[in-house]
């Protein structure tokens, strides 16, 4: 040692380092085990998870959107007639009348045979027989706008004068109780990505907690150094970052492969309500926004844990 | 010593309890000036290091005053705190190395902090290792480094930033006696140049090997001499410290 030869004063910048990380060296100041501890597993599990109650949601969405679109603007009109020659005519009157009320954009009396094969189901292939089982004459109207409760009242009237067996409803009244039920579901979807969010916040809090308990003496030692607060803090979020980013892009690539699995398997229904929820190219950005979210959010949520422990050093 | 007589940090009445324990230091007034070099002793248990953590701003006190470098550093605002840091080198008993970084890079750290930029950091930090005798080690990891060498690193770690007041607590409880006596001296160089020394220790031997220093004893938590004007040995006339 050569006690009298100390080297001379070096010109230490004022205010600290703003670079972070970077500014430290990039030395192994807080050691990460990175795939081999839990935290980005967790995460991955989170976003997975996320990704397919987001899919979930949009794709309730997308259902309900197009049957709403669908039946907007539709009304049943039933001639509800025993006797088929004064159902015929009464539904003949109907359609003629239906035509001249304002805003009907069509009126089609249903063919038997379509009425049939809507009844097949329930029925069988040969349908219903006309004289044991009376089925309603259906009219298919079409209005250029939503059937509002005064427009079919104004249809009501109409097909009251010429077809005292008519009975008028909108078709968005019938498939209302299923519009409720798919309300109901995009609600959960959405609480449970709430859930998974908070979810993973408190797993981001913990593992930051526990890397700050372990790493206590390193921080303490990088306080009394002048480290700041935000340089402390960077460290953790940097690493949390890292983690998350690992964790997220796995989640993704599984939350994805679940929601293409039940997509192949829900297409090859091929009809009905579900026909409508594909997912289109913004609903797949929302997709892929969920591990960036999810980074984000870890992210913020160890520098509020970091910062919040370091208030409690002097 | 230089002889420089500014006032580098001053206790006023203050007094240290942890959580609703009796106070472990109690009615602590004294006054540090620039250029000094101060011994402060007592027995194990006597308080010396939570003075010392609350001289290098790592501890609030439970009631008084503290100002450092002219400044109330209780009232001090959070963020200016690590600025004052900047200016105060910690040694520990037990080193408190980073272990996961190499001799120099733990002895960049105080630079690395302060922002300074990565091409500069290199050379200060080779011309430290060599003053403290340990550039062939820089590569060392401390677990890889003896007590002695790793004090020596963690002293190279606390005066690179030259800092105006070097506090080292029990700097020689790990380290044997001829190792002791070499670090007293890289102190002693640092005080000759400037650098005001409070050194905590309750080996007496050390008090001999630097007649010149100025002594504050604690006892029980009560600082016994807050004038620091007590010598080892005593002399005839005590300096009067001013402020006192």
């Amino acid at each position: 040692m050569s006690e009298e030869k100390l080297p001379g004063r070096v010109a230490i910048p004022e205010g600290g380092a703003r670079g972070g990380w970077r500014a430290l060296g990039g030395g192994v100041l807080v050691p990460q085990a990175r795939l081999s501890g839990p935290t980005p597993w967790v995460i991955a599990i989170m976003v997975a998870l996320t990704v397919i109650a987001v899919a979930t949601g949009l794709v309730l969405r997308n259902i309900a959107n197009a049957a709403a679109q669908d039946v907007a603007g539709g009304v049943t009109v039933q001639i509800i007639e025993a006797q088929a020659p004064k159902r015929q005519a009464q539904a003949r009157a109907a359609v003629r009348a239906l035509g001249a009320v304002p805003g009907v954009v069509s009126a089609r009396l249903v063919p038997q045979g379509e009425v049939d094969d809507l009844l097949t189901p329930w029925l069988g292939a040969g349908g219903a027989d006309q004289d044991l089982v009376p089925v309603p004459a259906l009219i298919d109207v079409r209005l250029d706008g939503p059937a509002g409760p005064a427009r079919v009242a104004a249809l009501r009237a109409a097909v009251a004068r010429v077809a005292p067996a008519g009975r008028v409803d909108a078709q968005s009244g019938w498939l209302a109780p299923v519009f409720e039920a798919m309300d109901s579901l995009r609600w959960l979807a959405m609480a449970m990505v709430a859930l998974l969010a908070a979810a993973l916040a408190a797993a981001v809090l913990l593992s930051t907690r526990s890397a700050l308990g372990a790493h206590r003496a390193t921080i303490e030692i990088v306080h009394n150094l002048g480290g700041t607060d935000s340089q402390i803090a960077r460290i953790f979020q940097r690493s949390i970052g890292i983690d998350a980013a690992l964790g997220s892009a796995a989640g993704l690539a599984a939350g994805l492969a679940a929601v293409l699995g039940l997509g192949s398997r829900f297409g090859a229904l091929g009809a009905g309500l579900i026909a409508g929820g594909a997912l289109g190219p913004v609903d797949w950005l929302v997709l892929a926004l969920v591990p960036v979210a999810a980074v984000v959010l870890a992210v913020l949520t160890a520098r509020v844990a970091v910062l919040a422990a370091l208030r409690k050093l002097l | 010593m230089s002889g420089a007589s500014g006032e580098i940090a001053r206790f006023d009445n203050v007094g240290l309890r942890y959580g609703q324990d009796a106070e472990v230091l109690s009615d602590i007034g004294f006054s540090l000036h620039a250029g000094h070099f101060y011994f402060l002793t007592g027995a194990s248990g006597a308080g010396k290091s939570s003075l010392l953590r609350m001289l290098y701003l790592a501890q609030r006190p439970s009631r008084g005053v503290i100002s450092l470098f002219g400044t109330d550093a209780i009232t001090l605002p959070r963020d200016r705190l690590p600025a004052f840091r900047r200016r105060i080198g910690v040694v520990y008993q037990d080193y408190r190395l980073v272990p996961h970084l190499s001799a120099f890079d733990n002895v960049a750290l105080p630079l690395r902090l302060a922002g300074m930029p990565e091409r500069e950091v290199a050379q200060p930090v080779l011309d430290m290792l060599e003053w403290v005798g340990l550039a062939d080690r820089m590569h060392a990891r401390p677990a890889t480094l003896s007590g002695g060498e790793q004090q020596r690193v963690a002293i190279a770690r606390a005066v690179i930033g030259r800092p105006e007041l070097l506090v080292a607590d029990e700097p020689t409880g790990n380290v044997d006696p001829e190792m002791a006596v070499k670090l007293l001296r890289l102190f002693e160089a640092l005080n000759r140049l400037g650098t005001t020394v409070v050194v905590a220790t309750h080996d007496l031997h050390l008090l001999k090997k630097l007649p010149d220093s100025l002594i504050m004893r604690l006892d029980k938590g009560r600082l016994s001499d807050p004038t620091g004007a007590l010598r080892y040995p005593p002399r005839r006339h005590f300096p009067v410290e001013s402020g006192q």
